[in-house]
This record gives C-alpha cells, structure tokens and sequence, in this order.
C-alpha cells in the first residue's frame, strides 16, 4: 500500500479526531469495509445499482417501444436474436417493457418509502417523547394497524379507491407505517433521557423542537434499514395487486401486471409471464441482500446472529 | 411469615398476575377487532363518493336512490351508521352477494374450510421440513446446510407466490402430468361425493372413498406445497437464530460437561427451549398463509376465501370483499392474539414478571 494510502487510512481510524467532519468520514469508512467484506450485500447493492442505472436510461437502454408492437408479424415469438426476452402477445418487445417497468417498481418502493417512513417516524417519536396516554393511544393504534393482515387490508382499500398504481401505493403505505412507529419508539425511549436532550431541555427548547431537531435524527439510521429490508415485501405485494388487476392498469409495462397478461399463455409460452417474475425476483432479492449487509454493517450488536 | 404462608401468597400472586394478563388479553382483543371494524367500515361507507350509486348505477331514478339510501340507512348520522354496521358485523349478516345473490355469511362458509384446509397442510409441510432444516442449520453452522437454508430463506422473502405457482403449475401439472389442476376435486367426484366437514381429505378418509382421498391429495398438493415452501423459508430462519441463541447459553456448557451425547443437547435441551417461541413462529406463519391464500388460490383456482374476495373484486361486490375481509382479519387477529397468549402461559419466565 502507497504510504499515502496508508496515512490517509490512519487518518480515518483515528481514535482521536480533530474535526467533526474527520469522525463522521471514520466512521462512515468502517461501516463502508465491513459491508463491502459481506460479499452477498455487496451483490445486492450492485443490483440496486442496475436498477436505478437501467430506469435512469430506459428510452436509450430499450430497443423497442414498450406500448406498441408489431402485431402482424412479431406476436408471442420466444426469445431470439432480436427479441432477446420474446414478444407478448401484442407484438411488444418483453426486454423494453420489463427495462421501462423497472421505472414503475422505482415509483412504487419510492413513494411508499416517502409516505409511510414519515408517518412512522412521526407516530413513533411522539409517542416515545410524550409517554403516557398520548403513546397509549398512539401505540394501541399501531397495534391494531399491526394486526391487521397486510395484503387483504391492501385489497379492500384498493376496492373502495378503484384500482390504478396511485392507489395501490397509497394502500401499501397505508398499511404499512406501523413497523416504523414501533422501532423510532423504541429508539426514542433509549435516547429520551440522555443527557444531551436534558441539555437542550434547560436551554428551553419546545418538544417539537426537541422530537423535531433531536430525536428524529437519532432514528433515522434504524428506519433507513427497515425500509430497505421492506422494499422487497414492497415490490411483492405492489406486484401481487397488479396481477389481480388492482395496480398498475394496461397498457402500463408494470411487472406483476405483466404477469397476469402472460398467464393466459403459461402452458405455451411461458417466457410472456417468466420474464418479468424473474425481473421481481432479482430485484427483491438485491434488496433483501442489501438490507441484511447493511444492518450487519451499521448494528454490529446484530451481525453474529 | 412460615415457608407455606409465603407459597401461598406467591401463588396467590401467580393467580392475580395471570387473571390481570388474561383481563389485558381481553381489552387488547376487543379494541382491535373494534379497529378492523372500524376501518371495514371506513372503507366501505366512507371513501366511496356515493355507495348508492355503487349499487344502483347512475340510471336509477331519484326517488329510488332516495329510497334505497334510507333503506341502506345512509341518511342516519354516521355515528349511528356504525352502531348498525357493528351489530349486523357481530351477528354474522354482511348483507348479500351481487354476484351470487347469497347472504355473504354462506358463502363465505361454504370457501372457509377450503382455505383452512390449504393454510394448514401448507403450515404442516413448512412446520415437519423447517424445524429440523433449522436446527441442522444452526448447528452445523457455515457448512452447507446452512447455505441452503439461507438462499432457501433469502429466495422465499423474494419471490413473487403468483409467478412461482404459474411456473409450477407448468412443470408439474402441464409437463409432468404429476397433480391435478384446477379446483379441489375432478367433476367426476362432484356428485358422488358429499362432504360432511368440508375438509375434503379428511371427509373422504371418513367416509373411506380412497379414490376420492387420492383425488383431493392429487389436487391440493402443489398450492400446499408451494404455501409450505413459504412458511418454511420463514420457520427455518426462525427456528436458526433461536436455536443458535439457546446453543450460546451456559446450560449447554453445562449438559455438554455432564457427558450428555450431542443428540439429547441440541433435541433435549436446546430444542426444548427454543420450542417457546417457535409455537409463536408457527402460528404467525399460519396467519401469514391464510393471507398468502389471496394469490394461491386465484392461480389455483382454489375455492377458498381468498379466491371468492378476487372474483369479487373484480365485479365491485363490496359487501363480499368486506365480509371476506373481516372473517379473515378475524381470523388473523385471533391467531395472533391466541399465539401471544401461548407464549405467556407456556415461557415459565414471563409468569415471573
């Protein structure tokens, strides 16, 4: 190793920092060498890499149009030179629909992040902050919202909203905040009585300020983790709704609604409905892969276990 | 204060300590069935625009909306609303189906044991394979066994059921004519064969028709499989990280020093505490299959609830896929109430607390 690598390296792991910035980048640095050695998350984070790379560059990466087909000569072909995936049974191009979709699984695992994450967060600090009534109430209300089955609450809203890709996002982050009110609590309740918020308690803070600018920070790394390890159950039950024809409708070049066009042809063509379930599954499974590596990463008390 | 006054306070206490876990039970049971009922009721009178429309159709004449909505009770205020929607929920009446005319409630009745039948032959095939898979796992840890265990886990949390089924369904039914396909029995069976439970592999045995026994096996056996593949995938990781939390605890050491053979520690001992929990495991698992039935049973085409909550999906019939969402919810919560409740009077720790 150059010698400059070497003291750029000791200057990270320093145990005495001098600056806040040189903490931070020394830890971010050993959070960073012990995921990159778990090889599987490493993986995983390569996939979600391609994703975004590949819904980022759709129209340059698809050869065909994912809406229209040629259906006079180019219906359910299997996959070949120029089709590489085949054609459903429009004429369309399965390779383009399924990079074109990769867009729509973005959309969905984005705005349910960004929907129900807040909502978990707010629910959950509030009531670890407040204590009493306010998180008995609270937390029975995520308790009742956590017995419920996920999936079928999911559907029954969908039913009364009527179907479309909105909807399906608004019912899956509707059903699925409770996990996140449970850990940003638990998180509260440890970092409620540390001494720093007494500090900023005496300098007479308000408790939004202090739930606001104080606790929520402290609670974030642990959420950012759950998030990810839910993504996939995200992509699945986002993917489910769109094969009962709740989600995303035609002629939208979503997954599991492309699943359910192709069901029609399994027994023959099964490359219509095997494409796309094989899109799913490598994207679940870069999530779940990345989502372990970084809990291991960033809570070394789980990693042995 | 003599030894047996000090037993019997301490017993006394035992009593308190479990009439007042049960008295929290009850509260916690009551105030979440309330919560499902609560948003049922949200869903299916309070974010439709207008629910006469949604039965009548924009045609009807007003005085007839006007009717129907005081027949439908939608002119009462909404308080009031959901007294009768709780009282008519409680006993059962979820009004009729639009499309098969019946009272919700039968046919709902009618699916049940279908669906029961598939969630618990699924949970039996994940429970009989995942435990022991599980263990190995544990044990052996970092050897292969492991590394099945863990993509097995890892492939299980990241596969779409639907799009595993339909692939299933191709080999084993199209390509290697292995099982039946679709529904729980062949039509020739349909009117000879008359089930008294509704489970139709147990009916059969009963009544000692092996043919239609072999029938009903040959069809159910790929959804269960394919659902215990699921609750496998889950039990197993479970079942791994208990059993590696029990084999770091002193009591091995100690079992070990005593000489025990390796089989009696890990089965005997560790097993034996890691059984606790895992009673939780399995019944959320079993929870879990019955809302993983939705999308079982629709590539299926099995007849169960989860089937009869799609098909009425996807002709608006509110008052079925309410009805089918409350008894399954029920359901759900019950399971998850009864597992918690298991915990508390089967783990001698908690009653210390």
């Amino acid at each position: 190793m150059s010698e400059l690598g070497q003291t750029r390296r000791d200057w990270l792991l320093s145990e005495r920092p001098a600056s806040r910035t040189q903490a931070r980048l020394g830890r971010v640095y050993v959070a960073w060498r012990r995921f990159t050695a778990n090889r599987l998350a490493f993986l995983g984070l390569l996939i979600i890499i391609a994703l975004l790379v590949v819904a980022a560059l759709a129209p340059m990466l698809a050869p065909f149009s994912p809406v229209v087909g040629d259906l006079k000569t180019s219906r359910l072909l299997p996959p070949g030179a120029e089709h590489w995936l085949g054609t459903d049974d429009l004429g369309r191009d399965i390779l383009s629909r399924l990079i074109y979709g990769s867009r729509w699984t973005l959309y969905v695992v984005v705005l349910v992040a960004i929907i129900a994450a807040p909502i978990g967060l707010l629910v959950g600090t509030v009531a670890g902050y407040a204590g009493g009534w306010t998180d008995a109430v609270l937390m029975r209300l995520t308790d009742i919202f956590l017995a419920f089955p996920k999936l079928i609450l999911a559907l029954a809203f969908v039913a009364a909203l009527g179907p479309g890709i909105e909807n399906a996002v608004l019912a899956i982050a509707i059903t699925s905040w409770p996990p996140y009110a449970r850990i940003a609590r638990a998180e509260t309740l440890t970092i409620r009585n540390s001494d720093y918020i007494k500090a900023v308690q005496l300098m007479g803070a308000s408790p939004i300020r202090i739930v606001l600018r104080h606790i929520m920070q402290l609670c974030i790394s642990s959420l950012i983790i759950r998030v990810t390890l839910d993504m996939a159950g995200i992509i699945l039950t986002a993917a489910g709704l769109g094969f009962l024809g709740l989600g995303a409708q035609p002629p939208l070049p979503e997954w599991g609604a492309m699943i359910a066009s192709g069901r029609r042809f399994i027994l023959d063509q099964w490359w219509v409905a095997g494409a796309p379930g094989g899109a799913i599954l490598i994207v679940s499974l870069g999530f779940n892969l990345l989502g372990d590596g970084l809990r291991d990463a960033l809570d070394p008390r789980s990693g042995e276990k | 204060m003599s030894a047996i006054e000090t037993e019997a306070a301490r017993g006394g206490a035992h009593a308190v300590a479990i009439a007042s876990s049960i008295g929290r039970f009850l509260v916690i049971a009551i105030t979440t069935y309330l919560g499902l009922l609560a948003v049922t009721f949200f869903i299916g009178r309070v974010i439709p625009i207008d629910p006469v429309l949604a039965v009548l159709g924009d045609r009807a004449p007003a005085a007839v909306v006007e009717r129907t909505r005081r027949e439908m009770g939608l002119d009462l205020p909404l308080v009031q609303q959901f007294y009768i929607y709780l009282k008519d929920a409680l006993s059962g009446n979820f009004g009729n189906s639009v499309l098969t005319t019946n009272p919700v409630m039968t046919d709902i009745r009618r699916a049940f044991p279908a669906t029961i039948e598939l969630a618990t032959l699924g949970t039996l095939i994940g429970s009989v394979l995942g435990v022991p898979l599980g263990v190995l796992a544990a044990v052996r840890r970092g050897s292969l066994i492991d590394q099945i265990v863990r993509i097995i886990g890892l492939v299980g949390y990241s596969v779409p059921i639907f799009w595993l089924g339909l692939l299933a369904l191709v080999l084993f039914y199209a390509k290697l004519q292995w099982v039946a396909f679709p529904g729980r029995l062949d039509v020739v069976f349909a009117y000879t064969f008359a089930p008294i439970t509704g489970f139709y592999l147990l009916d059969s045995a009963l009544q000692g028709q092996w043919d239609v026994f072999r029938d009903a096996f040959r069809h159910i056996i790929l959804p269960a499989s394919l659902l215990g593949y699921f609750s496998l995938a889950y039990i197993s990781r479970m079942t791994r990280s208990f059993m590696l939390n029990e084999l770091a605890q002193e009591y091995i050491v100690a079992a070990r020093a005593k000489g025990l053979s390796e089989t009696r520690v890990i089965w005997g001992h560790a097993l034996r505490n890691a059984a606790v929990p895992m009673v939780t495991v399995i019944a959320l698992s079993y929870a879990g299959l019955l809302e993983g039935s939705v999308l079982t049973e629709t590539v299926f085409s099995w007849p169960g609830i989860g089937l009869y909550i799609t098909n009425s999906l996807q002709n608006a019939d509110m008052n079925a896929v309410l009805g089918g969402t409350i008894i399954i919810g029920s359901v759900f919560i019950g399971i998850n109430l009864l597992s918690d409740l298991l915990y508390r009077l089967l783990d001698p720790r908690t009653k210390a607390e």
